[in-house]
């Protein structure tokens, strides 16, 4: 038991390193932030271009969509991250990340938005042509205020999911919290930094996913 | 353009890596055929402890699923892998990959069938047990059934997931696809390798993925 708590839990560990823990957990969110805004914010415009019913354009989103769907993160992680300076274009893997994290997250939302789309009965927007608002204004205040309450709980559990990929970074150098942890280990020939990593992600993400469930419920209670 | 065909689609590159892809391949396959029996079955056992008489459990389980859906999954492995050593205890790749799958799948899917059997009414419950069923073939052969059923389309897309996570086994130096490419990507300076790997990924995955997406949209409209 000693051992363990020296191993996963040293205090003289823990009081020299929490400055750069706290600053991985910094760059984290900062990641998290802008991937979540960008990815839900180009899923929400893909779903919309969809419903305009462009046969080719669909065709290119459906199968663009679906390979951002089957192919794991760190794949494409790798490929852009060590692909493109040998054909002279060179990113920060900060933003290697991020693209290719808002690229994946953009995928399953447009799914998510767009099966909540479909959702929304053929009369509702009927109604709303007859009334006489146009197709925009129909999408805007009829279409999309009844989708979102109803995609909300699905997309905020893929949302975390997908943010938690964050973590891939370390993988690339990005210095964000898994990526110091690792770092301070090979320092330190210790696991707390692992640990305190551990605990800073349950920090970031646990409110989230309560918050989640707590959709989740609200959810079925109006379902009943 | 030619610069990028030749980076990313060098045919000749691909040819070379492919043995050692295949060998990736096999490996990915193993593991995916470890890892998501083990999370279905955990998850099943994790659903059917929520319904459990016993409070401690049910707050037990709610807790350590909601942690390990926070917790990002190259974390645990990284902490099974990289941290128990340094108290002792030695896995090889293939064990600390198991457990932290489990872990985390477990949780994942317990979500999934949760839903699927708080989706059966609780007449079948009873209809079931009146007719002389025990509990335990209550749920074995009239609740589970129906419950995969009902949530079949997320049961294929949790799946898909833990298909394409395996991938970070790669990170822990098992001899995966993702780990072959990447080895090949080093040795030949070429990207090619690695997305020759993606496709692999995507000709297993895309069916699965079309399927998951075609049941969603039946169980929407």
């Amino acid at each position: 038991m000693e051992r363990f708590v020296e191993t996963f839990l040293k205090l003289s560990v823990i009081t020299s390193i929490w400055p750069k823990i706290l600053d991985g957990m910094l760059i984290t969110v900062e990641l998290g932030i802008v991937v979540v805004i960008s990815g839900l914010a180009l899923g929400l415009v893909l779903a919309l271009v969809r419903t305009a019913q462009i046969r080719p354009v669909n065709a290119i989103i459906v199968v663009c969509v679906d390979v951002l769907r089957a192919v794991p993160p760190l794949v494409m992680v790798l490929i852009v991250y060590f692909g493109l300076p040998n054909v002279g274009l060179t990113l920060p893997s900060f933003a290697v990340l991020w693209l290719v994290l808002a690229l994946v997250l953009a995928a399953f939302a447009e799914e998510i938005f767009w099966a909540g789309i479909l959702s929304v009965r053929r009369g509702q927007w009927d109604a709303a042509r007859s009334t006489g608002l146009s197709f925009i204004e129909t999408l805007a205040f009829v279409v999309l205020p009844q989708t979102v309450r109803m995609v909300l709980p699905p997309l905020v559990n893929r949302t975390i999911a997908i943010t938690k990929n964050t973590a891939l970074g370390t993988v690339i150098g990005v210095p964000e919290l898994l990526n110091q942890a690792t770092t301070q280990v090979s320092f330190l020939s210790n696991a707390t930094p692992l640990t305190m990593a551990a605990i800073g992600y349950l920090i970031i993400f646990v409110p989230v996913v309560l918050f989640g469930n707590w959709l989740e419920q609200r959810y079925a209670f109006r379902k009943a | 353009m030619e610069a990028l065909l030749d980076q990313f689609f060098n045919v000749s590159v691909m040819e070379r890596a492919l043995p050692l892809l295949l060998r990736g391949l096999g490996m990915t396959l193993l593991l995916c055929l470890t890892v998501i029996p083990l999370g279905f079955i955990g998850g099943t056992l994790v659903a059917l402890a929520r319904l459990s008489r016993v409070a401690t459990l049910r707050v037990t389980i709610r807790v350590l699923t909601d942690l390990f859906r926070a917790l990002p999954p190259l974390v645990l492995l990284i902490l099974i892998y990289s941290g128990l050593p340094f108290a002792g205890i030695r896995l090889n790749p293939f064990t600390a990959v198991c457990i932290a799958f489990f872990l985390n799948s477990s949780a994942y899917y317990g979500e999934v069938m949760r839903a699927g059997i708080e989706s059966i009414g609780f007449g079948q419950w009873e209809a079931a047990r009146s007719t002389g069923l025990s509990g335990r073939d209550t749920v074995a052969f009239v609740i589970l059934p129906q419950a995969v059923r009902n949530v079949l389309p997320d049961l294929v897309s949790n799946t898909v997931e833990v298909a394409k996570l395996t991938s970070i086994a790669s990170v822990v130096s098992m001899t995966e696809l993702l780990y072959s490419a990447d080895m090949a990507r080093s040795l030949t300076f070429n990207a090619s390798p690695v997305v020759l790997a993606g496709l692999f990924y995507l000709v297993l995955l895309w069916p699965l993925v079309r399927l998951a997406s075609r049941l969603e949209h039946r169980v929407g409209t």
